[in-house]
């Protein structure tokens, strides 16, 4: 089926099998690849972008249900060689070890920081209750997504 | 993934006048539970009919019940200023379904419709003497829910909103599987005035009413030996059913000291 979808503010138009998911859209016709497929079954967050500014998991949507809506994923945060201030946090606070399930986490991270002005640390671990990190014990990760989130806030106000 | 075809319905009638006789077509809602159970072959329809452009979600308010369309996913009736402040043991069930990336596609009429034994939902639909809104008719909650993942729907009927009484006073207590969030046990209660009510899911194949506990009363601080039919309580390798029977008493007691 034709679907339209603007990916990271670019406007694509696309045939697609009805049975198609998001995230094969956006590794497989885009080459997005910065979203993994980990789990598969909606579990672990490695595949998160958002969806006209919600995150979802996009093993678990189909690339139908996202025609003539706007996704973001990884690859469209950052502003030229800027960093996005979560992607900022990240590498700053060291959170991540083998990287795979950092894109899902930013996403998630990201959406979550929109949502909660004055985020806590404990709102940040119930947050992330949707993506699962296998290094890094989730310290920094948790520091991270806080500093991130003022980040963001800092942004927003420069 | 099985081959299947997908269409958007854009109306509550043009939904209805789509699904297939043969019943091989099937309602997609938030897709939460569908789309892995097509993906794991547990289903395998020839044809979805999206939901979300049928015009389905919303949130009204009343002056006794509180009506939720059945597209209205949970992130939205987790945040919905309206239910906080008439039911915020409505809002705290929804903020607590699965995780957030499946609170923002899913749905209570999916929820509702799909009945697993472990959702959420369902108790809350039994505590607040809900009535499911189909196409066709209306259920009363306690008629809703009949069996492991059965329910009173018809092939091709379709749940339009959920209506909930508001209570004087409500609270849901979740003792979830740490792994994927679902109620090992949950138990919503509610009180209309002095009349307790009891709504109990993940504990048997379906949600049900225990109203033996009801009759004991707000203040009650015992309820070991209240009688607790089991015959059809779920038992696997998170919790016996001999556990989930002392879970219910537990957070049955915990629930309505917070009422």
């Amino acid at each position: 089926m034709q679907i339209r979808l603007t990916v990271n503010n670019t406007a694509h138009q696309l045939d697609v099998p009805d049975n198609t998911l998001l995230v094969e859209v956006l590794r497989g016709e885009l080459a997005l690849t910065g979203t993994h497929i980990g789990c598969d079954t909606s579990q672990c967050g490695a595949c998160v972008v958002h969806v006209d500014g919600r995150s979802v998991k996009s093993c678990t949507m189909l690339a139908a249900q996202a025609d003539g809506q706007e996704v973001t994923t990884i690859e469209g945060l950052a502003d030229g060689e800027s960093l996005h201030p979560m992607q900022e946090a990240f590498k700053n606070c060291h959170a991540l070890q083998c990287g795979f399930c950092t894109p899902g986490m930013i996403m998630s991270a990201i959406d979550l920081a929109q949502r909660s002005p004055g985020l806590t640390e404990a709102e940040v671990r119930r947050g992330l209750e949707g993506n699962i990190c296998r290094c890094t014990g989730y310290q920094n990760i948790v520091k991270a997504v806080l500093a991130g989130a003022s980040g963001m806030k800092a942004a927003a106000t420069s | 993934m099985n081959e299947f075809s997908y269409s958007r319905a854009t109306s509550l009638r043009d939904a209805v006048r789509s699904q297939d006789k043969s019943g091989k077509a099937k309602y997609l809602a938030g897709g939460q539970t569908l789309l892995p159970s097509i993906k794991q072959l547990l289903d395998a329809p020839e044809r979805l009919i999206d939901l979300s452009g049928a015009g389905l979600d919303g949130i009204e308010v009343g002056r006794k019940t509180i009506t939720i369309g059945a597209m209205t996913r949970h992130a939205d009736v987790a945040a919905s200023a309206q239910v906080r402040e008439a039911i915020p043991a409505l809002a705290d069930l929804a903020g607590r379904i699965g995780d957030a990336q499946v609170r923002n596609r899913g749905t209570i009429g999916g929820s509702v419709a799909n009945s697993d034994p472990a959702a959420d939902y369902p108790a809350a639909l039994i505590g607040l003497c809900a009535i499911v809104h189909t196409n066709a008719r209306k259920i009363p909650a306690e008629k809703f829910f009949v069996g492991l993942f059965q329910n009173a729907l018809k092939s091709g009927e379709l749940i339009t909103k959920v209506e909930f009484e508001i209570p004087t006073g409500a609270a849901y207590e979740k003792f979830a599987n740490p792994a994927s969030r679902y109620a090992i046990v949950g138990v919503f209660a509610a009180s209309f005035d002095h009349v307790m009510r009891i709504g109990v899911t993940g504990a048997a194949h379906f949600a049900f009413r225990w109203a033996e506990a009801e009759g004991h009363g707000l203040g009650v601080k015992d309820l070991s030996n209240v009688s607790l039919d089991q015959s059809r309580f779920n038992s696997d390798l998170y919790a016996s059913a001999t556990y989930r029977a002392h879970l219910v008493r537990v957070l049955t007691l915990r629930a309505v000291s917070r009422l």
